[in-house]
């Protein structure tokens, strides 16, 4: 496999009149065509910030970045206005939490997907209206015929986050990203839509980077899972290392306080305190606060992000 | 009478804590193109529940099946249009029981968002002080009640009694939120989401110290949530909702071990697989919710059930005992004229 898409060292500052945050502190990863990256981390830690680097969405003029991303050998970070247009519009492609933000309430889901088609293909209405059709069959949603002329509010959630997907998808973009698309979602309609992911990442071979803060959902969807804590990835490994192994004190201890099956009456192992404030940069391992196996040399420098074994990289003096 | 003694049991273990038979909510919402005619969300209909001394009894459902209404309506922050309830053997709000206040002095919640349920401009110590002062209690024993409440959750009175809520992080907040609904020794806790918004590692802290809590204090608990593992994790009971109706009510090894109900079923299957090598191949059901101002006739799952039959179109299952638990299902009904039933 090729790698498409490679991200080296990215730092991301947001500086504003009363406070700077460091959102994400060196921050590097590689991403197959056709695979699925899962981002794992808890509120804050970095992820989506991470996600939006890739498609430059932070405001401008109060972003400082460093770092490289390559999008199949193109810098994303020194791309002109023609360049990053057709990244947005025709190589990648996003997701969200909410479809609200992907849809305008006035026009008709039929209208918005086709005006994307065509504004990507040049192709004529009635063939942008039939590729739009086709796409919410591709989804499944029922009716698509009918459902073109719906606008976003008449449809359920369900419904909406599949339209927003086949959106996502109406300019055949290589690379998807998904910041979080099925947390509001009901749990028997967030497995619909995960399934649904899955299927069409391995029907078009997408390269799919999949931000969720719920280990069960990155176990269903991932082939490899990256753990984010205070703007730095972790560890990184294969979805059953993680799960079978994971290295690092925090990914364990995520891991380990995460309810599940056949818990009950034992008492819960839990993480004391509560992630870093971002103000200032790091100086040494950002979890030595909150970590038992806290030694000297862990505050003395950052650690770096050490191979354990193929393809399993852990952020910690311990790993070996 | 004073009110911060705390309470003493009546009926004795086997009265329940809190009965509510029949509650009844409907909303009326604005419908048709000029907002004219006047429908109803049916989000509550004719629920009746029991919570044992002692237990806690976890509800379930997805978003919109009427949770948050059930514990709007056990504490009175909204009136039942329909319903009576006892508490301890005294009916509420009726001539020769008791009064909604003296019930919100028994029964407290906690809510989802942490923020919001506390007062940006007060200290954490004047939140939590509150209450009792307004009960008469003064200002010295509040003081001490609140450096009580404040190590009672986990927290340094000596760090945290000055601060403001925006000087805590989301985990901390709902300690205090934690702590404010027990400022009046209350008997029952209704927790709506109360650990829904917090990040897993936190998310253990504060189920930790609910279960000392309530072994402490000798406490009763309605945990509500959509996090179907949690509630495994913390109740004795489970009662499962879908559209403003109970479907299955019973033992938590029971609803768990071996759910009747299809949508029981249904949910307990959507839980994505911790286990990579177990991935789920296929969704248990299809489709959303339907929209609670027009539930489907009959049974109100029959939309999105693969067992649906004619007669859940025409009938209302009603919620019968099964010997583990209750369900309102044809199927399982002996004589219901559902093909799956056994014959009466
Ligand atoms: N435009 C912005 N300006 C200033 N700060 C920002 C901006 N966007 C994000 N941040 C901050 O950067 C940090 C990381 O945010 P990010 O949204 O990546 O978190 P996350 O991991 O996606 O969390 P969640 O799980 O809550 O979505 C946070 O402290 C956030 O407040
Ligand atoms: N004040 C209200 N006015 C109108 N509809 C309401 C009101 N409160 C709740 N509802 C509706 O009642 C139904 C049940 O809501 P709720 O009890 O909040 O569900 P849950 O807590 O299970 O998500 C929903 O359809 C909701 O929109
Ligand atoms: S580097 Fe040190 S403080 Fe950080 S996780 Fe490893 S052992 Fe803990
Ligand atoms: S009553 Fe009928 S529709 Fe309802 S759950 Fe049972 S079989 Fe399904
Ligand atoms: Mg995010
Ligand atoms: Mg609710």
């Amino acid at each position: 496999m090729t790698n498409m898409l490679q991200v080296r060292d990215l730092h991301v500052t947001f500086v504003t009149p009363d406070r700077t945050v460091h959102a994400v502190n060196g921050v590097s990863f590689d991403l197959a065509r056709g695979e699925t990256l899962g981002i794992l981390g808890e509120s804050g830690s970095g992820k989506s910030v991470t996600l939006r680097s890739i498609l430059r969405l932070h405001p401008e003029h109060r972003t400082r970045w460093s770092g490289s991303i390559k999008l199949e050998g193109d810098e994303v970070l020194e791309m002109g206005p023609k360049a990053l247009s057709d990244l947005r519009g025709q190589r990648v492609s996003m997701i969200f939490q909410e479809p609200a933000t992907a849809f305008d309430p006035v026009f008709t889901i039929g209208q918005q997907i086709a005006e994307t088609v065509r504004r990507h293909t040049g192709k004529s209405e009635t063939e942008a209206m039939k590729r739009a059709k086709d796409l919410l069959e591709m989804v499944r949603i029922p009716s698509p015929a009918q459902r073109l002329k719906a606008y976003p509010h008449e449809m359920s959630g369900g419904m909406r986050q599949r339209a927003m997907i086949a959106l996502a998808l109406s300019c055949n973009p290589t690379l998807l990203l998904a910041d979080e698309p099925t947390t509001a979602l009901d749990a028997t309609v967030q497995i619909q839509v995960l399934l649904l992911v899955r299927e069409l990442q391995r029907e078009f071979n997408l390269g799919v980077i999949f931000v969720t803060h719920d280990i069960g959902v990155a176990v269903e969807v991932s082939d490899r899972i990256g753990v984010m804590y205070a703007g730095k990835l972790v560890e990184m490994a294969p979805v059953e290392r993680m799960v079978d192994a994971p290295q690092h004190p925090y990914s364990r201890g995520l891991l380990a306080s995460t309810v599940h099956d056949g818990m009950r009456g034992q008492r819960l192992e839990s993480i004391p305190g509560a992630p870093p404030d971002l103000a200032e940069v790091p100086s040494g391992c950002s979890f030595a606060p909150r970590c038992k196996f806290v030694r000297p040399d862990c505050t003395a420098a950052i650690p770096s992000l050490r191979d354990v074994e193929a393809a399993h990289a852990v952020r910690c003096v311990l790993a070996a | 009478m004073d009110t911060l003694v705390p309470i003493e049991d009546r009926g004795g273990p086997a009265q329940p804590l809190l009965l509510a038979t029949g509650l009844r909510k409907h909303f009326p919402v604005a419908g048709g193109l000029l907002g004219r005619t006047t429908k109803v969300v049916r989000a509550v209909d004719d629920l009746t529940l029991s919570v044992a001394k002692g237990e806690t009894l976890g509800v379930v459902g997805e978003s919109g099946c009427g949770k948050s209404t059930v514990a709007r309506l056990l504490i009175r922050l909204i009136k039942p249009d329909k319903g009576t309830m006892v508490l301890d053997g005294d009916p509420v709000d009726e001539p020769h029981g008791i009064t909604v206040n003296e019930l919100r002095r028994q029964v407290q919640m906690v809510f989802q968002d942490s923020y919001a349920s506390l007062n940006p401009r007060l200290t954490i110590a004047e939140t939590l002080a509150f209450a009792p002062r307004a009960h008469g209690l003064p200002a010295a024993e509040a003081r001490e009640r609140v450096r009580d409440l404040l190590s009672k959750v986990g927290l340094d009175p000596a760090n945290y009694a000055t601060r403001y809520p925006h000087e805590l992080s989301g985990g901390q907040r709902q300690r205090v939120n934690i702590a404010r609904a027990l400022a009046l020794r209350p008997r029952l806790i209704i927790l709506d989401e109360a650990v829904s918004a917090l990040d897993k590692s936190v998310e253990a802290q504060v189920l930790n110290m609910l279960v000392d809590l309530k072994t402490e204090l000798d406490l009763t608990y309605v945990f509500i949530s959509h996090d179907l593992n949690v509630v495994q994790y913390l109740s004795d009971r489970v009662l499962v909702m879908y559209l403003g109706k109970i479907v299955e009510l019973g033992p938590v090894e029971a609803i768990y071990g071996n759910p009747q109900h299809p949508y029981t079923r249904a949910l307990l299957s959507a839980r994505p697989s911790m286990d990579p090598r177990k991935r789920t191949r296929e969704a248990p059901i299809q489709g959303d919710p339907p929209n609670p101002i027009d539930p489907p006739s009959g049974c109100r799952f029959r939309t999105r059930c693969p067992f649906a039959e004619e007669v859940c179109a025409r009938t209302e299952p009603l919620l019968a005992d099964t010997g583990h638990q209750a369900v309102a299902c044809h199927m399982r009904v002996a004589g219901s004229g559902h093909s799956k039933a056994m014959a009466a």
